[in-house]
């Protein structure tokens, strides 16, 4: 167990050093110059332009502002915007929005896409399954754009029956729709990922055992085929948090939600290098540490992945 | 006689095909037996008799799309008919069940000792927790597992097949069943294995007092096991007898046609076809092949073998699971990495010689493996599987190559027509003589057979045996024969090697090897094939008892 957890964290340092440098590097790609841009409309002096490079370090090579960088992040420096504030601060404010509802749209997820799988899957071909299977194609197949306008419109705007826009409300009832809204793909792909789980778990030689040895067939199908079916599932939802804890910026932006996305989104805009680092930066650990704690909750239900 | 324990009467299982868009299928036709308390009752038949439909049918065990008519009573109780519910209480507690492949049987995510407990507590509510653990342990102990305490917290993939297959007859036998079901027991077992599972049935019925139906296709089994025995045929019963009589004087043709085509090892002798004055086709000189487990242990699957084999010269290599025998196959392909040692194949020395020339050498190795509905293309038409090394190897197209395929498809005994069809409108015999089409397609000077013969019914396995034989001695490749099965063995090979733990224990002249064994290990190999004759299987068993 301490080898695999070692052989992981190895793992996670070399991805997190990688992923972090490409997004470095692609933000010195992007086109324009931010500290001509802090000017507005008048140029600034050449003096005060060589300054503000000396005091955020363009001067210096991309890979060495990289690994100064990188220093900073081991001290929880985050890095400073270019209007002198400190991007922890900046993302300190916005975090709670952001994960509140990527947590809420996963809930969702979690609860009606294994519930809607295994109803379906115990259905396979009659009327309820095919019902969901429809319900899965349709969800997939229109943009997560189109959705959220929707159903702000309707159910927000027409019925009033979830507010509009912001977070005023609080947690459930001002992030419902938009969770509901971010879950939608994903709840299809979980729903699909169940149903053709259980089908499998069911054709099994184990299962006809079970119900061979007279066990009810609630117990047969509540405990032995949900935990076999959830197997599979588990890893994809693992990665779908991550999804959707960077995925969340059309949905903040049209519901108006304060969150990380929309910073994201607005840095990326304006060009605030820093910003943009900061937060990618930020969504990688989360996106790496979520997948590591599943894979160990997965040997945990699953002995033989157990990792000795 | 009193009063049968169970009696089937004029069963049917008929199942809807396609929700009733195709005809339906008559997989059991009006069958009746009985079964005798404390009797083995042996149900024997090929694939497709409905032998195991029957048991899963009278346990309302079958899918929804099966209709199940007749009468089937337990005791005085009618079975068919009830409903689900009532016939989970008496599922495990009055009629339980074990099935033939025991690693799949178990949940892969409970301890054996979880799945034993909620068997209890689903039908003996009384027992308290201790009671209950107290009775796993006395089960287990009962099944001759060791270390039963510690065996509670094991999971199924920690066990070996023979172990899980204890475990599961333990769990069969947690409520005390009058009756127990065995579906196919010991197919998927190796031999000394299977003998070792078929010794805790036997024991079972001194200790306890549960009738046993023992479904089989494997008359050795029956033999050692069965009191009486019913013989199946396309869903109908065609014979019914007490076993002595069955094998002494059976009655029914099919009876008859069965028995003959069970393979018997006879170890006569007979003129080899061997070319022994050229250079061997295939061979291993003091080859080793290591390989990493998952832990990063380091894994001697094959241990200093040398081994020749001559142009038209058939060597079986014999051995259990695990015993090394099909890397060795694979090994001769070049498909496994050589740890140390030599391989030279149809004049290639592989690791040492270029790619290209190993790529070229494999062309002229053909290959058979076990499972022919596995290794066909589905989507391809056999006639397309058998052109495409042609295609491929030999620059065949058009009129010549069509001409080829029908030719090669005629050597198997196929019609040349068939050419059309999928694999999945053959029977399984049907595909393997396909699979072998392929293999000689090229004429290669090397063939690998790995267990070509395993997944047939005997009738069956007897005509693609006599087809090989055929067509290597009028091709006169050399082969490498691998199989678990001495009997198939003495039917085909010039030569036997038998690989255990890595190392070939035993090689030399087939009937010498079969007759008179040098080596422990293949002494221990011919004793546990159980023999297809009661008295013989009750002598050798008896020898057995004193030596041990």
């Amino acid at each position: 167990m301490t080898r695999y957890l070692g052989r992981r964290a190895v793992e996670l340092v070399i991805v997190f050093l990688g992923v972090t440098l490409i997004v470095f590097l692609m933000v010195f790609a992007l086109p324009g110059d931010p500290i001509a841009a802090l000017g507005g409309d008048r140029p600034l002096p050449a003096n005060v332009i060589a300054e503000l490079r000396g005091r955020y370090h363009l001067d210096e090579p991309v890979l060495q502002q990289y690994l100064r960088y990188l220093g900073g992040l081991f001290t929880g420096d985050l890095g400073t915007t270019f209007q002198g504030q400190s991007v922890a601060d900046r993302m300190s404010s916005r975090w709670p929005v952001t994960i509140t509802l990527a947590l809420t749209a996963w809930g969702i997820e979690v609860v009606l896409g294994v519930l809607l799988g295994l109803f379906a899957g115990l259905r396979k071909g009659r009327f309820g399954d095919r019902l969901v299977l429809a319900g899965t194609i349709l969800a997939t197949s229109v943009p997560v754009f189109v959705v959220a306008v929707t159903a702000q419109l309707v159910l927000g705007v027409r019925l009033g029956w979830f507010p509009v826009a912001g977070t005023a409300d609080g947690w459930p009832s001002g992030y419902l729709l938009p969770a509901t809204v971010v879950a939608i793909f994903g709840l299809a792909s979980v729903t699909r990922l169940m149903r053709g789980s259980v089908i499998d778990t069911l054709n099994s030689d184990f299962v006809r055992t079970l119900r061979a040895k007279g066990l009810r067939e609630r117990r047969v199908v509540g405990v032995h085929v949900m935990r076999n079916s959830a197997l599979p599932v588990m890893t994809y939802l693992a990665i779908d948090l991550g999804y959707l804890l960077g995925g969340t910026v059309v949905v903040e932006g049209v519901f108006n939600l304060p969150g990380v996305g929309q910073l994201l989104f607005q840095a990326i805009r304006t060009h605030e290098g820093p910003t943009v680092v900061g937060v990618s930066t930020a969504l990688i650990l989360i996106f790496l540490l979520t997948n590591l704690v599943v894979d160990l909750l997965s040997s945990v239900l699953d002995p033989r992945i157990r990792h000795e | 006689m009193s009063a049968p324990l169970l009696t089937v009467r004029d069963l049917t299982v008929t199942f809807r095909i396609d929700d009733g868009r195709a005809p339906d299928v008559d997989a059991v036709r009006g069958i009746s037996w009985e079964l005798h308390a404390g009797e083995v009752l042996a149900v024997v038949g090929e694939s497709g008799s409905g032998k195991s439909v029957t048991s899963l049918a009278i346990l309302g065990l079958l899918p929804g799309t099966a209709r199940v008519t007749g009468s089937a009573t337990l005791g005085g109780r009618e079975l068919v008919g009830l409903t689900h519910r009532e016939l989970s209480d008496v599922r495990g507690k009055r009629v339980a069940m074990i099935f033939q492949d025991p690693s799949n049987s178990l949940d892969p995510v409970f301890t054996i000792g979880a799945q034993l407990d909620e068997m209890l507590r689903r039908h003996l509510p009384d027992l308290d927790r201790q009671a209950r653990r107290a009775r796993s342990v006395e089960l287990l102990t009962l099944v001759e597992l060791p270390d039963p305490e510690q065996r509670l917290r094991f999971y199924p993939h920690q066990l070996s097949g023979g172990q899980a297959q204890r475990v599961m007859i333990a769990m069969a036998l947690a409520c005390d069943p009058e009756v127990l079901v065995a579906d196919e027991p010991t197919t998927a077992l190796d031999v000394t294995v299977q003998q070792e599972v078929l010794d805790v049935l036997r024991r079972l019925r001194e200790r306890t007092h549960t009738a046993i139906v023992l479904i089989t296709h494997d008359m050795g089994v029956v033999a050692d096991l069965a009191d009486r025995v019913v013989v199946m045929r396309d869903g109908a019963v065609v014979e019914t007898a007490p076993v002595a009589q069955l094998f002494a004087d059976p009655h029914a043709d099919y009876t008859r046609t069965l028995l003959a085509a069970v393979p018997r090892i006879s170890a006569t002798p007979r003129p080899s076809d061997a070319d022994t004055q050229v250079r061997p086709t295939l061979n291993i000189e003091e080859l080793v092949v290591e390989y990493r487990d998952r832990r990063g242990r380091v894994v001697r699957a094959v241990d200093g073998v040398t081994l020749r084999i001559q142009p038209g010269e058939m060597v079986a290599l014999v051995g259990e699971s695990g015993s090394g025998k099909s890397t060795l196959g694979r090994c001769a392909l070049g498909l496994a990495p050589l740890t140390s040692g030599t391989v030279e194949v149809v004049g290639t020395r592989l690791g040492k010689d270029t790619p290209r020339a190993i790529r070229a050498a494999r062309t002229r190795i053909g290959v058979v493996f076990q499972n022919p509905a596995a290794s066909l293309n589905p989507r391809y038409t056999i006639g397309q599987s058998v052109a495409e090394p042609l295609r491929v190897h030999a620059g065949l197209r058009g009129a010549a190559l069509d001409a080829r395929v029908a030719e090669l498809l005629d050597s198997v005994e196929l019609p040349a027509a068939w050419a059309e069809r999928y694999p999945h409108e053959l029977s399984g015999g049907q595909r393997q003589r396909v699979s072998i089409a392929r293999a000689i397609s090229l004429d290669p000077e090397l063939l690998i057979a790995d267990e070509p013969t395993s997944a047939l019914d005997v009738s069956v396995q007897a005509t693609v045996l006599d087809l090989f034989r055929d067509i290597q001695r009028r091709l006169r490749f050399a082969c490498l024969f691998i199989s678990h099965d001495l009997a198939v063995v003495d039917e085909l090979a010039d030569r036997v090697a038998v690989m255990h733990h890595g190392t070939l224990v035993e090689v030399g002249e087939r009937s010498r090897v079969l007759s008179a064994p040098e080596d422990a290990y293949t002494r221990r190999l011919l004793a546990a094939a159980p023999v297809p004759d009661p008295a013989a299987q009750r002598a050798r068993r008896a020898e057995r008892a004193v030596a041990s």
